[in-house]
This record gives C-alpha cells, structure tokens and sequence, in this order.
C-alpha cells in the first residue's frame, strides 16, 4: 500500500508558518539535503498517532513525545531485544506527530535477538508482580522527589543565610539547575512508564489475536472485559468523592456541601458547622494524591486536575450526595462486576471445542490478566499524578520568566521548546546576576506571538492518517495496538470530514465501546467543568473522559466520546454501569449539539441524530 | 405391534428418545417443548396409529403386491406404482375409532387456541428424518392452513402417502430397506400466523463462529426467508452476552401471509413505507437469541431453527420456534484448531510476534 511522499506532504507548507520547523526537534524533520535519510524516509511506512495527539503540538509539550520516543525504543531494541523490530521512529509535519515502527529486516538477526529477548522479557513475565511492587515504589520515590523541588524565584539580594551558611551557590544557579531537575524528573518517570507497557500490550494483542481467530465476531469490548481488572486504581478517585459524600451526610455537613457549585463558598460555609473542621480534613487528605487525577488524558498542559479546579470534584460529591439522600446505592456493585466477568469468560471458554486451543486460551488469558492491570495503573502515576505536578512546577518557572519580561503570559511558556526555556533561563539569571536587562525579553514575546499564529493554522490543517509506504506486515507491540485503532477511527472519521455541512450529518460511527441501545437527549461537555450542567438520563457527549470524569457516569445512561478504544476510561466504566457507550468517533464533540436526541448503539459502534 | 403406545399424543409427551413413535420432526417439537422452549402447540399421529391405518384398511399386502419385482433404476415404473399406492391411501377410509381420536385431539386443539377449527399444518414426520447426516428433508410432505376435521384427515392420509413416492421407494430398494419396516408420524400442529418470521442459526454460517447467532428476518412467514425470494433483514447478536453486534435492514419486497379462503399462503407485495423498517424489533431478537441459546445448550450442539411471531398473541408470548434442527455445514467437518499446539505464553508471544500483524 502507498501512501502520499512525507517530504511531498511536508513541501507544501501552509502560507503563513514559513520556518516552524524551528518550533520542534531538528530531528523530527523529513529532510531532503540528506540522501540516506531521505531514502529511508520515503520507503518507510509512516502514521498519524491521532489518538495520543488529536491537536497540533505545542513545543514545550513535545517533551513526552520525546520521552516515549527514547523509552520505548530502548526497552524494545537495547532492553529487551524484541525480535522483529527496533524502536519507532518519530517525524512531525505541521505539528502532527508521524510515527514508524523500525523492523528488523535480516531473518538471521531476528533470530539471534530471540535468545535475548526469551531471558529478559520472559524475566519480567515471571516475576511480573515483584516486579511491578518495585516500579511502584521507583515511581512513587520520582513523584516524591518532583513534589519536593522547589521552583524559586530571584531575589534582589541573597538572603543572609547564604553568607552565614557559607552555602557558595545563588538562586540564579538554583533556578537552572531545578529546572534541568525538573526536566530530568519528567524524563526519567516515562523511563518508568514504558519498563513494562510493551510487554503488557504483547500479551494483550495476542490475546486478542488468538481470541478472535476462535471467535471471529467476538467484539474487543468483551476481550477487554475478560481481562480487566476490577479493583484498579483507576476507581480510586471517584471511591474517595463517594467517601466524602458519605462522611458528609454522616457529619451532617451535605447542606452545605450541596449548597454552592463554588468550592470557596463551600468551604466557608462548611467551616461554620459543628463537624465542618473534620470532613474539610477529611477533603484535604483524600485531595493528596487522588485529586492529581487530570481531566483530560494527562498529556497536555491544557489538561488540568481536580486540585486545579476543586469546583469539580466538588460537583462529583454533590451528585453523590443527591444519590444517597435519594435512597439510591453509590458504591460500585464489585462482586456483580467480577461474576459477570467470570461468566462471560467461562462462556466463551466453554464454546472452544479443541483440547490444544482450550489449553493455549487458560494459557494466554492468564498471561493477560497478570499484565493487563499495570496497562491500566501506570496511567495513574504517570499521566495523572505526576503530568499534574509537573505542569504546575513548569507554572512556577513560567511565572519566573514573565517576571522577567521573557514572555507576556504564564501559558506562553507552551510555545517553546524546553531547550529554549533553558537557553532562555541563562539569559535570565545572567542578566540578573549582573543587573543588566535579559536579551530574550526583547526577542521572545513577538516570536511567541508568531507561533500562535502558526499553531493556529496547523490545527485547520487536517493530517493525512498515513504517509510513505506500508508494510505487509507491523510486529510491534504498541504500534499493533495503536494503529489497529487508529487504522479504523481515521477511516469512520475521514467519511464524516469529507461532509461539508455537519448539520446534514445524521449517523457517526465509533468504537463499540461498551453493549447495549438507548435513546436520549444529548450533552455535550467539552471539558470536566461542563459535566456540573448534566442533567439525570442525558447522554455524555465528550471529547474523552478521564477518572476525574466518573461522577459523571452516575448520572447518564449513555457516553459517546471523540478519541479512545474499548480500552479507554469511558468504555470502561460504562461496562460497569451496564449502559451504552460508543468511543472513538472523531467528530462526535462537533457534530452533535446539546439537546439533540440520539440513538446510541453501543453494540455496533453507531448513533444516529434524530433531529 | 406394541398395544402399550398411543395411537395419538401431544408433542409435550414425547422427547428425543420418541422417534420411533412419532418420527423425528414431532419428537424434536416434544424435546423443544420440554426444554421449555416455546413450540405452537399440537399433536402427533403415531406411529402405531400409522401401522393401524395400515392395517385397518388392508393396505400394506397390497402396496407389497404392486412393489414386487420393481427395479430401483426403472424410474417410469416405480412412478406408476407410486401413483397408485398413494391413490389407494388417500382414498381409503380410516377406521372409526382412529378418525375418532385423531378428531377428539383436533378440537382440543382449538380449544387450546382459543380458535375454532384452529388452522393447522399437517407433516410427515418420518423416523430417519431429522437425524444428522441422514437427511430425507423434503421427500415427505407439509400441508399448511388446514381447518376442519375432514380437512385435517384427508392430509393426515397424503402425509401418510408421502412415503410411498417414487423417489422413497428407490431410495429403500436401494438401501435394501423392507418398505414394511418403514414408519411414519403425522405431525398436526397450530399454524403461526406470523407477523414477522425467519431463521436462525447458532453459529455464524459464513465463518463457522460460534460465539454468535445469526437471524435472518422477513415479513410474514418464514418461506420467503426460507426459500431465498426476498434479502432478509439480518442480524448478528452476541451469544454470550446477547447484545446486537451487527444490523442490516434490507429492502424486503414480497411477503407471505395466509389467503384463509384457499388455505394456503399466498405472496403479496410489502408496502413501500415498510419495506426498509426493521421487521423484527430488538427486545425480540433479543429474546429469539436467549431461546437459540437454550435450545443449543439442550441438544448441545449448533443448531439450525425455524422460528415466527405470532400476530395473534400478545408480545412476551408470541415468539415461537417452529423446528430445530442440528447445524450440519460447520458441524460436520473438523474444526481446524487456531492454535498450532498449545505453547507456553512466552513462546506464543515470541512467535506471534515475528509472524507480525498483517496492516490493513
């Protein structure tokens, strides 16, 4: 299969943004002056990562992107040795991140990485579980050590203590390096991030694979259902509000929990009453770590937690709240969760006929049960609790260079490269340090300014899903996954772009993500704020929903959602709840205004706008 | 001849071990029921009582006389015997006492209907019918719409008849098979007067899946569905879980439904607002698939079903399986196994992996 040229895709450069190259890696560049590179580039089989990254990246926040770019790669090709295939590359168009898995092409090598790969990757299937406690504890140790680090600001003249402690270091040098600290953090948490995710996604692909060669028409979602876990962190923040709600009906507080959408005015009036001192308490410890939850994915700085905006999870307790004085149940029906599991599982177990198949199906759903609940945890840490710290303590540096008169605004620090940020707090802290005025407060503003402008365009730029040529075959594991999903969402979405007037649009196509039909009035939340305004039986229209989203699906009888697969949050907890949901359709968040009615089938994928 | 078995008896007193009494069909319809799957109700003549006609009016020296020295390849003369055979079945009388209890069982019937002379399909349940392998489907005969006593036992006596065609006697000469030791049952029971009918299979036909059911849906009854005149609306539900996995309306252009006058079913033309609205609704397949469900669990094996809902009855009661029988396309040939060896996790993976995903 042949896709459009990336260096043909790339030459025709959107009018206007002439030179963003230099808002991104050099590396990620197709080139044309390199004859080998070029070569390479051309043959190769590159494709959009839409679902990590369905905008145009921002410069600063590239840094995960390269982050995944190292640690992936080297766990597959220096860690680990997967057999058929090295790392995956990376090239950006427009903001537009290209990915390529990177094969092995020499059956002779293929070969001879097996042994390797058989040691160290069967090393970590077997000892998965002490070897997860351990990431744990690494984890939490780099979380720490991020919460800890301070982010300070220049002062007009050194404390004394520097002299009376002979400290022999000023905050100009405290500033740089805390930041490259910070830098390095971030770095090193999605080392940690990808130490077992590959092998968590090869023993759930095939899983899979082997499922669906005995079950051709098995949907995902029941794949996915087999194997997930139940009591997953994931359901950790959400237990916490339902908690609260609890203890405040208990405390007698609910009144004035209840009594304001404003967290402030919340507060204060809780404050007044006899217990208010004791579930404040209660709100503050549950807020360290379970509030770090993001409202989005976690990957953008745009993305904020619950800590960022208690006004949410402060409407997560009211709905609760509103349940219990209902007479309705709010905890989680676990025992019922995990025997329909069972059930299911032992249904499809008991429909395979051959001995050997039966034998292989224990085999290779058990590998997938041991790994499956990191698949689902690690986001937790990493691109809830430790994304939303870090975004903050770049806040705090951020705040540093508008002091500085490096740029206008806090969020303009996003529109650089954390190189330049660096290169940037040199200038600061040399200028400071001598009393002069830092070059940069000159130069970055209007540079700043101009990239919005860019970033502007590139988000009207609409990313062809694959470019270059496509191989036979893929064989490696995180690209299995993603461009299994990518594959068909950038098809069902690309019919719906191609219709010029979304008002005549009347059926999206998504993810199964989770079984069953309903009718009923839409809402559309763009972000966790909107979710306040949902109304008891409306149906969830998002552009993805996270943990800090859940509250919300007490409320609902249906989700639809623009980006995820059946693994995702949405998918997954309607499951629990037993409604409806249809993940992954693109445009759902566009298309369908609130208050229309829909029919959501989440069996087939498909809703349909009954206008 | 064993005094001992009835000479008639409702399909809820038979099950699977009763194919020698009442042929296979009706013992499937007893097994169905007994299952607690929901059947039209109705009755078999047994096969006894087959013996008894038989006897009663003197037929079996006769038929044995006029078969005598035929060759089983000699196909103009084997027609002609069978010609007169079943002219002499279907003319003689039945004795008193059989048209009395075939008759009895009949108003019962209506009574149990709620209908008078309750419409009803008269077939031949044969016992070598219906078993796996040995399919003689479509040599007896199915009589539809049948009202009134003398209807009912004049199609009793062609259904008896049906054994006498040309084609099964050279069947049984060439199976050396002694046309004395054949039997047949006559199965007489309620007519569906479906709304919306069709078929179902308990594992998907194009790919040999057996984790779904498939329903093929139409209009009226399931001939049309049956036959292949009109595209049927067709579903895909999940047999674990029961969910609908894939829906496909199609225009469905022709129906059939009862002309009562001439007692038999007659094809009109859907009307054009209906031709493209889904012919069943989903609470509906949902329930079907639950009853496909049990009726494999029962006979534990894939099954191929006949099934309508009855305009007649309220919903919650009106969905009806019209036969069952073993799915023998996937069933019959061994099943490739997707594993080539059960092989430890750690080995599958490796493998898995250089074999690589296939980019689509």
């Amino acid at each position: 299969m042949k896709f459009p040229v990336p260096h043909d895709v790339k030459a025709a450069t959107i009018p206007g943004t002439e030179g963003w190259e230099r808002m991104y890696p050099y590396q990620y560049q197709f080139v044309t002056d390199d004859p080998e590179r070029n070569q390479y580039e051309k043959e190769t089989f590159w494709f959009y990562d839409g679902l990590h990254y369905p905008e145009p990246l921002y410069p600063f926040d590239t840094i995960w992107d390269e982050a995944w770019f190292l640690a992936l790669s080297q766990f597959n090709n220096r860690i680990f040795q997967v057999p058929p295939v090295r790392g995956v590359d990376h090239r950006m168009i427009n903001g537009y991140v290209y990915i390529s898995p990177v094969p092995v092409k020499d059956g002779a090598e293929i070969g001879s990485r097996v042994p390797n790969f058989m040691e160290r990757a069967g090393y970590y299937y077997k000892n998965w579980d002490a070897l997860e406690a351990k990431w744990k504890t690494k984890m939490e140790a780099t979380i720490k050590q991020l919460e800890e680090l301070k982010i300070e600001g220049l002062p007009e003249l050194e404390d004394i203590s520097v002299v009376n402690d002979a400290i022999g270091e000023s905050k100009g040098y405290h500033l740089i390096k805390n930041y490259d600290d910070l830098i390095n953090l971030g770095i090193k948490c999605w080392q940690y991030h990808f130490e077992f995710l590959n092998l968590g996604y090869a023993a759930y692909v095939f899983f899979m694979d082997f499922t669906q060669k005995l079950f051709p028409s098995i949907p995902l979602q029941r794949i996915t259902q087999m194997i997930s876990g139940i009591d997953v962190i994931m359901y950790k923040p959400d237990d916490e509000l339902k908690e609260l709600a609890k203890q405040a009906v208990a405390l007698g507080v609910d009144g004035a929990v209840v009594g304001n959408r404003d967290w402030v005015a919340v507060k204060l009036a809780v404050e007044k009453l006899p217990k208010g001192a004791e579930w404040l308490a209660a709100f503050e410890k549950a807020r360290y770590p379970w509030f770090n939850i993001s409202t989005g994915t976690g990957w953008f700085h745009t993305d904020r937690s619950w800590n960022d905006m208690l006004d949410i999870p402060l409407s997560g307790i009211q709905t609760y709240i509103g349940k219990i004085k209902a007479g309705v149940s709010i905890d989680r029906p676990v025992e019922e969760v995990r025997a329909e599991r069972d059930r299911i599982t032992a249904e499809y177990r008991a429909l395979i006929t051959n001995e050997a198949d039966l034998k292989q199906f224990d085999e290779l759903l058990g590998c997938a049960k041991t790994v499956f609940p990191y698949v689902e945890n690690h986001l937790f840490y990493v691109e809830h609790w430790f994304h939303s710290v870090f975004w903050n303590k770049m806040r705090e540096v951020a705040a540093i260079m508008k002091d500085h008169g490096m740029i206008n605004d806090i969020e303009d620090i996003w529109y650089l490269r954390r190189d330049e940020i660096k290169q940037a707090l040199w200038d600061v802290v040399t200028a400071w340090a001598t009393g002069v005025k830092p070059r940069g407060s000159f130069t970055w503003p209007p540079e700043i300014e101009w990239r919005k402008g860019v970033m502007e365009k590139f988000r009207q730029w609409s990313a062809p899903p694959a470019i270059g040529i496509a191989p036979e075959v893929i064989q490696e594991p995180f690209t299995i996954v993603l461009w299994g999903v990518t594959n068909k969402s950038l098809a069902d979405w690309a019919s719906v772009q191609e219709v010029s007037d979304p008002d005549s649009i009347s059926e999206l196509k998504g993810f199964a993500g989770s079984p069953g039909i309903v009718e009923g009035k839409a809402r559309v939340c763009r972000s966790a704020q909107d979710i306040r305004d949902l109304l008891e039986g409306e149906i969830l229209v998002a552009p993805t929903t996270s943990p800090s989203w859940a509250p919300a699906f007490a409320k609902i009888k249906a989700c639809v959602t623009d980006v995820g697969g059946v693994m995702s949050h949405a998918a997954i907890v309607c499951r629990e709840y037993g409604m409806p949901a249809v993940v992954g359709t693109g445009h759902s968040t566009k298309v369908i205004k609130t208050g229309m009615m829909l029919r959501v089938d989440g069996s087939s994928g498909a809703i349909t706008i009954t206008r | 001849m064993d005094c001992a078995k009835p000479i008639v008896c409702w399909f809820e007193e038979v099950n699977k071990d009763s194919v020698a009494l009442v042929g296979g069909k009706c013992s499937s319809l007893g097994e169905l029921i007994n299952a607690g799957v929901r059947v039209p109700p109705g009755f078999a003549l047994t096969t006894r009582g087959y013996a008894q006609f038989m006897r009663d009016a003197g037929i079996q020296s006769e038929v044995n006389g006029l078969l005598a020295g035929l060759d089983h390849q000699d196909m103009d003369k084997l027609e002609e015997a069978s010609r007169l055979i079943r002219e002499m079945i279907e003319s003689r009388p039945m004795s008193i006492e059989l048209e009395d209890l075939i008759a009895e069982s009949y108003r019962k019937l209506s009574v149990r209907s709620c209908i008078p002379a309750v419409p009803v399909a008269v077939r031949s349940s044969a016992t070598a019918e219906d078993l796996p392998g040995a399919s003689f489907a479509g040599q007896q005969d199915t009589y539809l719409w049948i009202r009134g006593v003398d209807s009912v036992m004049h199609h009793v006596r062609r259904c008896i008849s049906s054994l006498y065609t040309g084609r099964a006697i050279a069947y049984r000469m060439k199976m050396g098979f002694p046309h004395e030791q054949v039997a047949i049952s006559v199965g007489i029971q309620k007519m569906a007067n479906s709304l919306t009918a069709g078929v179902m299979f308990t594992i998907h036909p194009t790919n040999g899946d057996r984790s779904v059911i498939v329903i093929d849906s139409n209009f009226g009854f399931g001939e049309s569905v049956v036959s292949g005149e009109v595209t049927p609306d067709h579903f895909v539900v999940n047999k674990v879980a029961l969910d609908i996995l894939e829906r496909t309306i199609s225009t469905k252009t022709v129906c059939y439904t009862v002309d009562f006058k001439e007692q038999k079913s007659v094809a009109l033309e859907v009307p054009f607002e209906r031709q493209n609205i889904q012919s069943i609704v989903d609470d509906e397949i949902t329930e079907l698939a639950w009853m496909g469900k049990k009726i494999e669990q029962h006979y534990g094996r894939p099954m191929d079903i006949e099934w309508a809902i009855d305009k007649d009855l309220p919903a919650g009661g009106n969905i009806f399986i019209l036969q069952a029988r073993p799915e023998t396309i996937w069933s019959d040939k061994p099943k490739a196994p997707a594993s080539s060896g059960a092989m430890s996790a750690m080995d599958f993976i490796v493998s898995s992996l250089i074999a690589g995903k296939k980019v689509s």
